[in-house]
């Protein structure tokens, strides 16, 4: 995106794949872990986001989740809660620190792996299809008022996405108001949003709290 | 808000996620002119009818080029179809060669009367599978099998899956009911059409006369189970819960069902308990009850669903709707639709059944907060608007 033009928010369409990978316990975890494509790593850490409720436990990826819930393993799951998913655009490296995490967790044991009482974890893997919403902006309040109405996949395309694709791992809002409205302290305040906040809403709202206490400092 | 089969996607807008419809919109831009075809075995009946009934017209509102054919086979065909829909389930069932040759038959008989050109062919279920064969050269195909393939006979299997390896995707309600393929496998969950006479808003006036006809009072608070009168669907544990909640709530339990399918089923059995309590309410549905289970819902201070072995069971996902809070089991996808401890409780015995039932009554602010999460997590997650857009991504993927 050119970030003379004006911005153009795109939504996307997920479509869920169901891989041959399995794993029972910890053991089988960070073997699938090594095995499993990157989308599939994308899929349960930062694109959990896109299919996944607002969880009571609130962690992070759905490798915490299954440790906990599915092998009662708090300890596993609070250290893979703390695997960032967020790394300026390395994926690989997230699928390294998970199975670093979890091949200590092993070496660590006290005694036999507990045995697995719930479902297993079945690999998935999203395929993303980009789609114009046809909502654009060309100064910070036109940009407030479609991010308000936008679609909640744009949210994840432009924030969560994103991350991937530029280089030094911004956000499209960030990078658009930086450069492209010239708003340097704005795009500071958008980029240390945390996108662990919960749900592609909760982000939406911190996204629109901060350009509404922009728009009020400039007296708009 | 209108209901019925003239229902556009922007009726949709007042029920469906903020932004979600104008995208659907864009979407079908960029799809338009696309041919979608979907083949099933009936146009009555079922969660499936339900969607495709909503999802047909609205893709071509959108767009798309949408047409939805059946299959049609004689009364043979139809016993066979059912013989073989239970052996994928993973019931045992005596399968033969003629009667795989009978499907076989009653497939290429269709083919020739069916145009199964399109740029996207869904095949919906085990009757229509084996129309791959008769597959043309353009177009892709994708079987949409909307039960728990996980462990079916395998004799059956053997047979039928070099059929499913034909298609260039399968398609699966949720990841463990996948079975092993050498296809793509993606998934598209269940959904409720909000504006369905199951789900849609109805007047207090209409609801009571609903539940004075079904001989249900409203004198104190309803525990509804919505399921058959069989044993999987376990109508008499939850009779036992319900009497261990009873010792400590006035409530009323209303059991309510489509009439029973010969041999094997629990009705007398409930209806023998319900005949020593005035307040078991024992409900067989009439044919299409989709009035009377909105009224049943909406009535219901806490909806139960504890089926021991189930199917996606959408109908979980109807209750949340109406504000519900679910207890529900862990079969089938009954836990996926809920977020234990926020929209209700998932529950694996019959005491655990009632101690949540029990909870939720001392509490009763909990229900309506749970009642609320339950009808926005639906909200977003099972409306038939997020069906359309998997069927949508779908077609992108598949169709480039």
């Amino acid at each position: 995106m050119s970030t003379a033009e004006r911005f153009s928010f795109l939504g996307c369409l997920q479509l869920l794949e169901v891989t041959p990978h399995e794993a029972r316990d910890a053991r089988e975890l960070v073997t699938e872990l090594e095995r499993v494509p990157l989308e599939s790593i994308f899929c349960h850490t930062a694109a959990a986001l896109l299919h996944r409720p607002v969880l009571p436990e609130a962690y992070p990826n759905d490798f915490a989740l299954w440790a906990d819930t599915a092998t009662g393993d708090r300890r596993l799951a609070e250290r893979l809660a703390a695997v960032d998913a967020f790394p300026s655009g390395a994926m690989q490296s997230v699928r390294e620190e998970l199975v670093t995490t979890v091949q200590d967790h092993l070496r660590h044991l006290p005694g036999p792996l507990p045995p697995a009482h719930g479902e297993p974890f079945r690999f998935l893997q999203v395929h993303l299809v980009p789609v114009p919403t046809g909502l654009e902006a060309g100064n910070l309040k036109e940009f407030r008022d479609a991010l308000a109405e936008v679609d909640v996949s744009a949210l994840f395309y432009h924030v969560i996405e994103a991350r991937y694709r530029h280089p030094d791992g911004r956000s499209d809002f960030v990078e658009w108001i930086d450069h492209g409205l010239g708003q340097r302290e704005l795009a500071d305040r958008l980029a240390h949003i945390d996108p662990y906040i919960g749900s592609l809403e909760r982000l939406r709202d911190r996204h629109l709290s901060a350009l509404a206490r922009a728009l009020e400092e400039r007296g708009d | 808000m209108p209901t019925g089969s003239w229902v556009k996607l922007d009726d949709y807008r007042e029920v469906a996620p903020r932004g979600s419809m104008d995208f659907l919109l864009r979407i079908g831009e960029r799809l338009r002119g696309r041919r979608f075809l979907h083949v099933s075995l009936s146009r009555y009946g079922g969660s499936l009818v339900e969607v495709l009934n909503r999802v047909v017209p609205i893709l071509n509102d959108l767009g798309v080029e949408t047409s939805w054919e059946i299959l049609i086979g004689s009364a043979d065909f139809d016993v066979i179809n059912r013989a073989v829909t239970r052996g994928l389930a993973g019931i045992e069932q005596v399968i033969t060669e003629p009667m795989i040759e009978r499907l076989r038959a009653t497939c290429a008989d269709n083919a020739k009367r069916l145009a199964l050109e399109a740029d996207l062919v869904m095949v919906h279920d085990a009757g229509p599978l084996l129309l791959v064969e008769s597959r043309r050269p353009q177009g892709r195909w994708a079987w949409h099998h909307h039960h728990d393939l996980s462990s079916p006979q395998p004799q059956l299997w053997n047979v039928l899956r070099a059929f499913a390896q034909q298609y260039d995707a399968a398609v699966f309600s949720l990841a463990k009911f996948a079975a092993p393929l050498s296809i793509p496998r993606f998934l598209v969950h269940p959904s409720i059409d909000p504006l369905s006479e199951r789900n849609r808003e109805m007047m207090r006036l209409e609801q009571t006369a609903q539940l004075d006809r079904l001989h249900v009072p409203r004198d104190k608070p309803i525990l509804l189970q919505v399921g058959p009168f069989e044993r999987l669907h376990d109508p008499l544990g939850v009779v036992n819960a319900y009497r261990l909640v009873k010792k400590h709530h006035d409530v009323r339990l209303v059991l309510a069902g489509p009439p029973p399918a010969p041999g094997g089923d629990v009705l007398a059995e409930v209806q023998e308990a319900a005949s020593h309590d005035a307040d078991l309410s024992v409900v067989v549905l009439p044919p299409d009850p989709q009035v009377e289970l909105n009224a049943l819902e909406r009535a219901a201070t806490i909806a139960i669903q504890k089926p021991l072995k189930a199917d996606f069971g959408i109908d979980v996902s109807a209750a949340m709707w109406k504000g519900k809070p679910v207890i529900g089991s862990t079969a089938g996808g009954i836990a996926f639709q809920m977020v234990a401890g926020v929209t209700g409780y998932t529950v694996e015995t019959v005491e655990g059944a009632a101690f949540r039932i029990r909870h939720l009554l001392s509490n009763p602010e909990l229900i309506g907060r749970m009642g609320a999460a339950a009808r926005e997590h639906v909200r977003r997650n099972f409306l038939v608007t997020r069906h359309l857009g998997d069927y949508l991504a779908l077609l992108a993927h598949l169709t480039g």
